[in-house]
């Protein structure tokens, strides 16, 4: 019944000589979506900002919150700055509610999240 | 609008993770029938998840021989709903997550759903059968409450 989580990366020009890392979901982002999640960020310069796109996402529920927090708590340890796009308008109000937006600010689309770095 | 008052809805679904997604799509149309908005629906349909997670992975500890039942009843100005699983129920709701704890590493990044169920619906509760033969939670949302 789960849809799997597919990620793939995407390395982008911040605009000002930089790199950005672009960490791109689809599918549901749950207690499957380890391997997507976290193995995918552990393969991305943690020296680099990172943009989380969240267009293609469909469903996500406690477990894959619990992911996102996760993969905050690694990018904290190493002072990165992350950033969040395309959730829907529920998902803002559902990262906002567990205080996600403390430790990743969320964007309408990419050229917004990326003018923030 | 259409009027389901006194017709209640009624599903069983296996104890294995992703089968909350039916109950969240019976729901959605069940709302959707009522009249309630797009918004609402999404803050149920979390909230359905939400309970169905726990009644598979705490209630029914994904026994895929047992199922989790969902029982959804219309009234004049709400919904209500019924998530019911075999396990004991829980003794004491906790307390709301807290993000910086959480990023720190002081507090598992998990455990966010029954906060999430509190926060997205109008009324929850989480009961005990009283022959201690499981428990459910139930919850209200309102047609009429204002869009956040």
């Amino acid at each position: 019944m789960q849809t799997e989580t597919k990620a793939s990366v995407e390395q982008i020009s911040d605009g000002n000589g930089g790199r950005v890392s672009v960490l791109r979901f689809s599918g549901d982002i749950s207690s499957s979506s380890h391997d997507a999640l976290l193995g995918t960020y552990e393969t991305v310069s943690k020296s680099e900002p990172v943009l989380l796109d969240f267009s293609k996402v469909d469903y996500i529920n406690s477990s894959g919150i619990a992911l996102v927090i996760q993969m905050l708590m690694e990018a904290n340890k190493n002072s990165q700055k992350i950033a969040a796009f395309g959730l829907t308008p529920h998902f803002q109000k559902v990262f906002t509610m567990v205080g996600i937006t403390k430790y990743a600010s969320l964007f309408p689309d990419e050229a917004a999240a990326k003018a923030s770095l | 609008m259409v009027n389901l008052k006194g017709k209640p809805v009624e599903l069983r679904v296996p104890s294995r993770m992703g089968y909350e997604k039916v109950a969240m799509g019976t729901a959605a149309s069940v709302a959707k029938l009522m009249g309630f908005p797009d918004d609402r629906i999404e803050d149920l349909k979390t909230a359905i998840a939400e309970a169905c997670i726990n009644a598979i992975e705490h209630g029914n500890q994904l026994n895929e021989n047992l199922c989790v039942g969902v029982t959804l009843s219309s009234h004049d100005d709400s919904l209500e709903v019924k998530v019911l699983d075999d396990g004991a129920g829980i003794s004491k709701v906790p307390p709301k997550p807290d993000i910086d704890r959480k990023v720190h590493g002081e507090e598992d990044a998990r455990g966010m759903g029954m906060f999430l169920i509190q926060a997205l619906v109008d009324e929850v509760e989480w009961v005990k059968d009283s022959k201690g033969q499981g428990s459910y939670v139930r919850l209200v949302i309102r047609l009429d409450k204002e869009s956040d």
